[in-house]
């Protein structure tokens, strides 16, 4: 380790801060007590559905599909849940299903 | 879940209201605990990966139990830990977690709204608002009669402790895990799968749901795993901009 104590100290911080600045910043913006911009108010409905479709995305992003299982395992174990959770509307067998029928797939089967 | 909740009820107005509170704020605990359960499974899983990779890198248990807790965003704790094993540069430190966490604005303007009204709570809701924590929070149905702040603190508050206890069981016992638990992370992926289908049930029009899937995709194919979301954002935004008009007319039911 190269880094001082203090360094790594502030190292750390920055990425608090970072993080925090990211997380904060939209309640700073439009605090509470104003009234918030109608534009902001119309994003604040949208944006939830299509970043919840990017957060799946972002779960895929490492899955390649042109080497090695070529998403094979990823695809199946998503289609599980869908059906799943279309069939029984239960959220924990969905995602404990999806999770088994993925994990048997990886460890035996690929 | 739980048939008990009657005996606490007992005689005398004081002590009454003060039961009464005790037992919303635990009718808000028992509505809550289920749906962290999956995320009870990813992160102690999650964090005791990451408690393993700080280990082996050869940084002692403190560092990812301080770490998970401040930070309390998984993917770019392991980022961080590169940055301590590189040389000083803070504010390289700084902008890459300002890119790689820029998704929390969005999270941030979606909740501007539900996290308002919930007190003293409300900063603790917002410094734990990961990914897990805001989808839950934005889509659970919280039953008419639970307290909704107590329930959203709830939610971020258990996640953020499965996610230390995971690091610190990781960074403590991380050179004797066996048992096999490869593919274990796709809990994750499956509860945001979960997640976007009841969010798509709960619309009558799927615009969002599909250009945030469509346009997420599309960038992740021109460019790549590492630098698609803010590109994905950048395209979301504009996309939803121009669709405004139309959509409002159509009514958003959210």
């Amino acid at each position: 380790m190269t880094m001082t104590m203090t360094q790594q100290m502030i190292t750390i911080a920055m990425v608090v801060l970072g993080t925090m600045l990211t997380r904060f910043l939209p309640f700073m913006i439009f605090p509470s007590g104003k009234p918030t911009p109608k534009y902001v108010q119309y994003l604040g409905k949208v944006l939830p559905s299509a970043v919840i479709g990017l957060l799946v995305i972002y779960c895929l992003k490492d899955v390649s599909l042109l080497s090695g299982s070529h998403g094979i395992p990823e695809l199946v174990g998503a289609a599980a849940v869908v059906l799943l959770h279309l069939w029984k509307k239960n959220m924990l067998l969905s995602i404990a299903g999806g999770t088994v029928v993925y994990m048997v797939l990886v460890q035996l089967v690929f | 879940m739980n048939k008990n909740k009657e005996s606490l009820h007992l005689s005398s107005p004081a002590i009454n209201t003060h039961m009464n509170k005790r037992s919303q704020i635990w009718a808000a605990f028992r509505s809550a605990f289920p749906y962290t359960i999956p995320i009870f499974a990813g992160f102690l899983f999650l964090g005791i990966a990451y408690g393993i990779f700080m280990h082996s890198l050869g940084f002692s248990a403190i560092y990812p139990i301080i770490m998970s807790f401040m930070i309390f965003a998984g993917s770019m704790e392991f980022v961080a830990a590169n940055f301590l094993l590189g040389a000083f540069n803070p504010m390289n430190a700084l902008f890459l977690t300002l890119m790689v966490n820029a998704r929390h604005l969005f999270y941030g303007i979606s909740m501007l709204d539900k996290y308002r009204g919930t007190g003293k709570k409300k900063l603790y809701l917002i410094f734990g608002m990961c990914d897990e924590s805001f989808s839950i929070n934005y889509t659970a149905n919280v039953p008419a009669n639970v307290d909704k702040g107590w329930f959203m603190f709830f939610v971020t508050l258990l996640n953020h402790l499965y996610w230390v206890a995971g690091a610190a069981i990781g960074g403590i016992f991380g050179s004797y895990v066996k048992f096999n638990t490869e593919g274990l992370d796709f809990v994750m992926t499956a509860l945001f799968i979960v997640i976007f289908i009841e969010q798509w049930m709960k619309e009558k029009k799927h615009y969002s749901a599909l250009t945030g899937l469509g346009l997420s995709v599309a960038s992740l194919i021109l460019f790549g795993g590492n630098q698609f979301i803010i590109p994905a954002m950048l395209a979301i935004l504009g996309v939803l901009t121009v669709l405004r008009k139309p959509l409002e007319k159509a009514e958003v039911s959210v």
